[in-house]
């Protein structure tokens, strides 16, 4: 095992430590896909479009449960769809936190 | 006559390095979104020529042309509008026209570009030759309450179709005086999510996300309003979740037929032009986004939304039933033909690059390298009514 690679390890396994956070690659999938296919209703930039914009200052006001419950579960009545079948639970708190702090690029 | 020399070997040199004369027929371009570039194209060549830079947030961008096929006018998710000169390759004027906006749309004679907007909700109408402010028309349709603006297209006499998507209205704004404009109304129904007018300019349809169903408006008698059709095409059953919005352009009508995507329903619905009554349903394998008539109407091509976006099915309208499927690639965004049709090319966004195929016999022609390409425009757009 290289140097590298066992930092790289340690990495993992102490990002895997925090609140089960997801892993390194997992992470870049979900950051793909909230900026992506989420992206075409609220925007690459996630400051809107069809669906409302997702910035800091935009959720700052919303419980973190609720907006988790919106990503996994949909929002009827509105053409927010659910997520489940593409993320767990635990992700989509994950990405509240990410929108609600700095979302990655 | 040593100096009347040198003058006419300058002269010469000068004609020599003049622009070489060429048409805009077979030229276009792609969005490349995430970057805020644009590759120009041609289509003859299937080869790009230049690439331009600077034009902000490209996320759902689209692109309409001057009469000449000469500049492209290229709305930005960011509000910008932008002007370029496809034979010189660069932006010849650049404005923020909003903060957020979706599309627009050129008139009849080319004089009047318009966008339509998010935010502030509404549409704005600028001269095609400087991109000055022509007239602003709010999208208010209850004291205080603005709504997005969905499904702008261009029709006869300077006037544009519209959906509120907030508001459940379609608008008919007629700028026949640009800086006065007037504006007639009609309740469409639940949430229009986007609209098209067919090619002859008479029909505006706006899909509706809310309800089942497409609201028509007759633009050659509007005082009969606008009137639902294919209603309750799910008949109560649950719908599939839609991760992206359908898109409606003119390019659904083919052989005296609509091909419109179902929502919430992995199908394409088929309507008779004539009598506007449902006569078919196609099932294709994803929620459909665009459902695009090849030029002459022999085939229409299907992609969908996420997570079916890697797929594309090819309808021929004479067995009327998908008869090609295909993977072409990763995140299939969009689709534009030559503009006769012998080829498609397609937007593969996580492949970085789009994709050439002959739509005879389906055999890959090439690809072009783009960074995440979303939108392909073609300046065959420029001479058809409801691009």
């Amino acid at each position: 095992m290289s140097t590298s690679n066992f930092i790289f390890g340690l990495f993992f396994l102490s990002t895997v430590a925090i609140a089960g956070e997801p892993d390194v690659a997992r992470q870049k999938e979900l950051v793909h896909l909230v900026r992506q296919d989420c992206g075409s209703c609220h925007g690459m930039t996630l400051k809107g479009g069809l669906g409302p914009a997702l910035l800091p200052e935009n959720l700052r006001d919303k419980p973190a449960e609720g907006l988790a419950a919106t990503i996994y579960y949909g929002r009827p009545g509105t053409p927010m769809p659910p997520w489940k079948a593409f993320l767990s639970e635990a992700e989509a708190a994950w990405i509240v936190d990410k929108l609600m702090t700095e979302f990655p690029e | 006559m040593r100096l009347l020399l040198i003058a006419c070997f300058a002269l010469f040199l000068n004609a020599c390095a003049g622009p070489q004369l060429r048409g805009t027929g077979d030229l276009g371009l792609i969005i490349e979104r995430a970057s805020g570039h644009v590759t120009l194209v041609n289509t003859t060549a299937r080869q790009p020529y230049a690439r331009i830079g600077g034009l902000g947030d490209l996320s759902h961008a689209s692109a309409v042309y001057s009469r000449d096929g000469r500049y492209a006018f290229i709305f930005g998710r960011d509000g910008g509008l932008t002007k370029i000169d496809l034979l010189e390759a660069k932006i010849v004027k650049r404005i923020i026209q909003s903060g957020n906006a979706i599309g627009g749309s050129i008139s009849q004679d080319g004089r009047i570009v318009v966008a339509q907007n998010y935010k502030p909700g509404g549409i704005k109408a600028f001269d095609s030759e400087t991109l000055e402010l022509l007239a602003e028309v709010p999208a208010e349709f209850a004291p205080g309450q603005f709504s997005k603006v969905v499904g702008l297209a261009d029709t006869a006499g300077n006037k544009f179709a519209y959906a509120l998507f907030d508001g459940g209205e379609i608008r008919v704004t007629d700028f026949s005086n640009p800086r006065q404009p007037t504006t007639q109304k009609f309740p469409a129904g639940q949430q229009p999510y986007d609209g098209l007018v067919t090619p002859d300019g008479r029909y505006f349809l706006a899909g509706l996300f809310g309800e089942d169903g497409v609201a028509m408006l007759d633009l050659w008698q509007p005082e009969k309003g606008a009137r639902k059709i294919l209603e309750n095409y799910g008949r109560g059953q649950e719908k599939l979740p839609v991760f992206k919005m359908p898109h409606l352009r003119g390019w659904s009508v083919a052989q005296g037929k609509a091909y419109l995507p179902a929502i919430g329903r992995h199908e394409v619905l088929v309507v008779d032009v004539a009598t506007w009554k449902e006569v078919g349903r196609i099932p294709v394998r994803g929620q459909p986004v665009f459902v695009m008539a090849r030029p002459d109407g022999r085939q229409i091509w299907v992609n969908f939304a996420f997570p079916d976006n890697g797929k594309v099915d090819v309808i021929d309208t004479l067995a009327g039933k998908v008869t090609h499927r295909m993977e072409p690639g990763k995140a299939i965004l969009h689709m534009e033909f030559a503009p006769r049709g012998e080829h498609v090319w397609l937007s593969a966004r996580d492949d970085n690059k789009v994709l050439i195929y002959n739509t005879e016999n389906f055999a890959k022609l090439g690809e072009i390298p783009a960074e995440s390409p979303s939108g392909i425009f073609f300046t065959s757009r420029a001479v058809r009514t409801g691009f």
